[in-house]
């Protein structure tokens, strides 16, 4: 090997923290985001444990509704929404077509600092009293009546989002202007697809937010009439705003995770993924559809009735991409030499729980069934189901199957299994009784609840302390491996992708020579690449 | 000096990742398109809400408008359009080669900011004038008339967005100025001109907020 | 084929347009034409940023697909607008539907 590895040299802090390589820009973000996950999970302790019981008893009201708007906002905003981007897309959107870094190293790095800014303002807002607003930042209650640290935390989150908006646009131009010689557009991987359509939302989505809450700002500390009822102002037209982005933000935190399991699948079932272009298409499907149906977040808030009919029959129209990917993963499994290591597990996690979540979601977009599960714990669990059952189940399945890419060294795979297994098992019974107790009418945002539904509550709490241990394992053999690991090859799964023809680690450089790429990007079905060469 | 940096302007502009100067130019035109496509939606969450808001209380919209100037507006509006001029000019002469040139891109570039500069300070005497009459919503708010309530929301919406009009058009006179500064010292040429060009576009755009905002603001009910 | 950028007489006819355009949208604004009169200050200024767009932005010139990336802002932009109004324009109809 004539280059050194990305991780070897240069040495030192500096040389870190100053870096342009988007590989370590990746494990930069790997850390923080990391580091803000236990954060937001400890939060989420919080909130469970007040909720072993039907009295309010271990935490007051207001410090509660303090535990889940930081929860929710932590977690949305400093984790979901940037980890897989930001990390295995940092890492892997280079390497995958053939170019040596991003079109804008620096900006990159820049995005890593603007989102570390964003996110110690509103850690600072955090300790300062906290914001009991809920993550969706309702006026007038935030503008007007809320005594939490609105205005800090709202600057932190403006200023993180100029971090997402960096990161998209760095990915649209260099996926449209670095692709290696011979890749065409239908040669890339998935993931890429994935992220394109993910960088589209953050993209033009991100700025609305910013802008809304700019406004909020505005209207709290300087005293500016937007959505002020008492001058006239409509608060529901912040509700409009926010999700305009909101909405979509659930697909900028859904669709990269769709994209590693289109790899994952692939590697695993050792087959081409079934109906290449339908995948593809369905990553902009749902991205464009993505910006058309946010109202169905305000069927009960005032909204005319009308444009909740509209916004109800359009978000229907999700489904339909959504079930393509399902369906041609599942498609791409049949009679493929399936092997269920550690990273497969995860990506039939994500299959599964994304499929109940995504079914659960056209409940809700049901205007008429809507209305009576709205704000209960059946939202609470469907969304759940998505964020936490597909995008973090997504990231740790990516994790681990980069994992000797990017750390050049094998986790112990008994443990890697067994851990993916109590995360399955921890999850279900957090989220799963969520789903009846929502159904059953507890509303999301109470400190307290009647007594009749303590046993699916413990149930509940239960199921989170044993998703909390899940999450640790990984942690710590991780973290173990690095030092202690057994090095790996360039290509330990056999699978396909450019990144996979580099060392692991990679230099820095990521490829000696520039490569030519002569063919499709899954190249596991070797009878169908007999037929297509 | 300048004949040096000429020659030595291709190899030391291209950075490591790029294969050739055409591929670091393209790329860093769609990164500022890209961009400019970000600002539209920002401009856009207060223009949404400057909808809604005008349609509800269109009689409330004229009568505030009716309290802004429109001759200072449509000054500021030929000043922008004229720095545009001067910009697009600026962008031409990057592209040629020679000391003429330069001193032309140099100059326009000069022009630029310093039109920007006259639209800004433009700006800050009508905001001192409409903060003196009570215009700036807040408890102090005051307006005469019917509307008073609506109008405020007119004001926050005026002063919201001309104000980050204002900051954008500050940020590019920093630009602007960065930019001549190192033009004057031979920086770019046929070859290279990127920095020069991506400037542009960013101060046209801003310009582009203006041409619609000035309408938007000022020329609300003047019919009656 | 198209120059790849066009020369300073085109930028100066352009800035002769939009000042023109700029007296016209100040005399439209002070007649009295009602209703129309917000439309067609729209209509200019869409012009005028138009002009913008093609000639001093060069979008006439250059690649396909930055006029893409220029349109979709634009697009996402109604989007946003459309369905908020939509909304806000509708939600006085339903007492005439109950009753």
């Amino acid at each position: 090997m004539s280059a050194e590895s990305y991780l070897a040299s240069p040495r030192g802090v500096r040389s870190w923290l100053l870096t342009t390589d988007h590989k370590r820009i990746a494990i930069l973000y790997l850390v923080s985001v990391t580091l803000f996950f236990f954060l937001g999970s400890a939060f989420a302790v919080a909130i469970r444990l007040e909720l072993l019981t039907p009295a309010g008893d271990a935490v007051q009201a207001d410090t509660y509704g303090r535990l889940f708007t930081m929860h929710g906002v932590v977690m949305i905003f400093f984790f979901l929404i940037p980890a897989i981007p930001t990390v295995l897309g940092n890492f892997l959107v280079p390497m995958m077509i053939g170019a040596r870094d991003l079109a804008f190293p620096r900006l990159n790095l820049l995005s890593w600092y603007v989102y570390v800014l964003g996110a110690s303002i509103s850690l600072w807002a955090i300790v300062h009293g906290g914001v009991d607003t809920g993550w969706t930042f309702y006026t007038p209650f935030s503008t007007t009546y809320s005594n939490g640290a609105v205005v800090t935390t709202g600057i932190g989150v403006f200023i993180t989002g100029f971090s997402s908006i960096l990161t998209g646009l760095n990915f649209i131009v260099t996926i449209h202007r670095m692709r290696a010689p011979g890749l065409g557009w239908y040669r890339l991987p998935l993931f890429i697809w994935a992220h394109y359509a993910t960088s589209l939302m953050m993209v033009l989505g991100t700025p609305v937010i910013a802008m809304t809450l700019l406004l909020v700002v505005a209207e709290r500390a300087l005293g500016l009439g937007i959505f002020d009822p008492a001058r006239g102002g409509d608060p529901i037209l912040f509700q409009h705003l926010f999700w305009f982005y909101s909405h979509p933000a659930v697909y900028i935190m859904v669709l990269p995770a769709m994209g590693v399991i289109s790899e994952l699948v692939t590697a695993f079932a050792k087959k081409n993924i079934f109906g290449y272009r339908f995948v593809a298409w369905a990553s902009i499907a749902i991205a464009v559809l993505g910006f058309f149906v946010w109202g169905h977040h305000m069927f009960v808030s005032g909204q005319s009735a009308y444009a909740g009919m509209v916004f109800s029959a359009l978000s229907f129209l999700v489904a339909v991409p959504s079930a393509i990917k399902v369906f041609n993963w599942t498609a791409t499994l049949y009679r493929g030499s399936v092997s269920f290591r550690t990273p497969m597990l995860y990506a039939f996690g994500f299959i599964g729980l994304f499929t109940i979540g995504g079914l659960t979601g056209l409940f809700l977009s049901a205007l008429g069934l809507d209305v009576h599960v709205h704000d209960t714990y059946f939202v609470v669990a469907h969304f759940h189901y998505i964020m936490v059952g597909g995008t973090i189940m997504a990231f740790l399945g990516g994790l681990h199957y980069w994992w000797p890419k990017i750390s050049g060294s094998s986790y112990p795979e008994g443990w890697a299994r067994f851990s993916a297994l109590v995360i399955f098992v921890g999850f279900n019974l957090t989220f799963f009784p969520q789903f009846l107790l929502g159904y059953l009418g507890m509303p999301r945002r109470y400190h307290a609840y009647p007594p009749e539904l303590q046993v699916l509550n413990v149930m509940s709490s239960a199921g989170a302390s044993i998703l909390g241990v899940g999450y640790l394992i990984p942690m710590v053999y991780l973290f173990w491996s690095m030092r202690y690991g057994a090095r790996v090859a360039a290509n330990p799964w056999g699978a396909s992708g450019l990144e996979w023809t580099t060392p692991s680690p990679p230099p820095t450089c990521n490829f000696e020579t520039t490569p030519v790429v002569t063919q499709d990007p899954y190249t596991y079905s070797s009878e169908e690449a007999q037929v297509v060469g | 000096m300048a004949e040096a940096g000429h020659s030595q302007a291709p190899v030391s502009s291209l950075k490591h990742h790029f294969d050739d100067m055409e591929q670091q130019q393209a790329a860093s035109t769609l990164g500022m398109w890209v961009f400019l496509a970000t600002e539209v939606l920002f401009f856009g969450g207060a223009l949404t809400v400057y909808a809604v808001y005008r349609l509800v209380y269109p009689a409330a919209f004229s009568a505030a408008s009716n309290h802004l100037d429109v001759r200072i507006g449509a000054v500021n509006t030929v000043v922008l359009i004229g720095s545009s001029l001067t910009m697009a000019i600026a962008v031409w002469s990057a592209r040629r080669n020679g000391p003429r040139s330069t001193r032309m891109l140099v100059g326009s570039l000069a022009m630029t900011a310093l039109l920007g500069s006259v639209f800004l300070a433009i700006k800050a005497t009508e905001y001192s004038a409409k903060l003196a009459a009570g215009l700036f919503p807040g408890p102090a708010f005051r307006f005469p008339g019917a509307h008073a309530r609506p109008a405020e929301l007119f004001y926050s919406l005026y002063f919201v967005l001309t104000g980050l009009h204002a900051l954008h058009l500050a940020i590019g006179i920093g630009v602007v100025a960065v930019v001549a500064a190192r033009a004057a010292r031979g920086r770019y040429d046929l070859e290279y001109h990127g920095p020069v060009e991506i400037t542009g576009l960013y101060w046209h755009f801003v310009d582009v907020v203006w041409i619609f905002l000035f309408p938007l603001l000022y020329l609300v009910g003047r019919g009656g | 084929m198209a120059p790849a950028h066009p020369s300073p007489s085109i930028y100066v006819a352009v800035f002769m347009t939009l000042v023109g355009l700029t007296a016209l949208t100040v005399w439209a604004a002070s007649a009295h034409l009602g209703a129309w009169s917000g439309v067609i200050a729209l209509s200019i200024a869409t012009t005028k940023a138009t002009l913008v767009v093609l000639y001093f932005m060069h979008v006439r010139y250059g690649e396909r697909f930055i006029a893409v990336v220029a349109v979709a802002g634009a697009f996402w932009l109604a989007i946003l607008v459309v369905f908020v109004l939509a909304d806000v324009l509708t939600r006085s109809w339903l007492p005439i539907l109950v009753r």
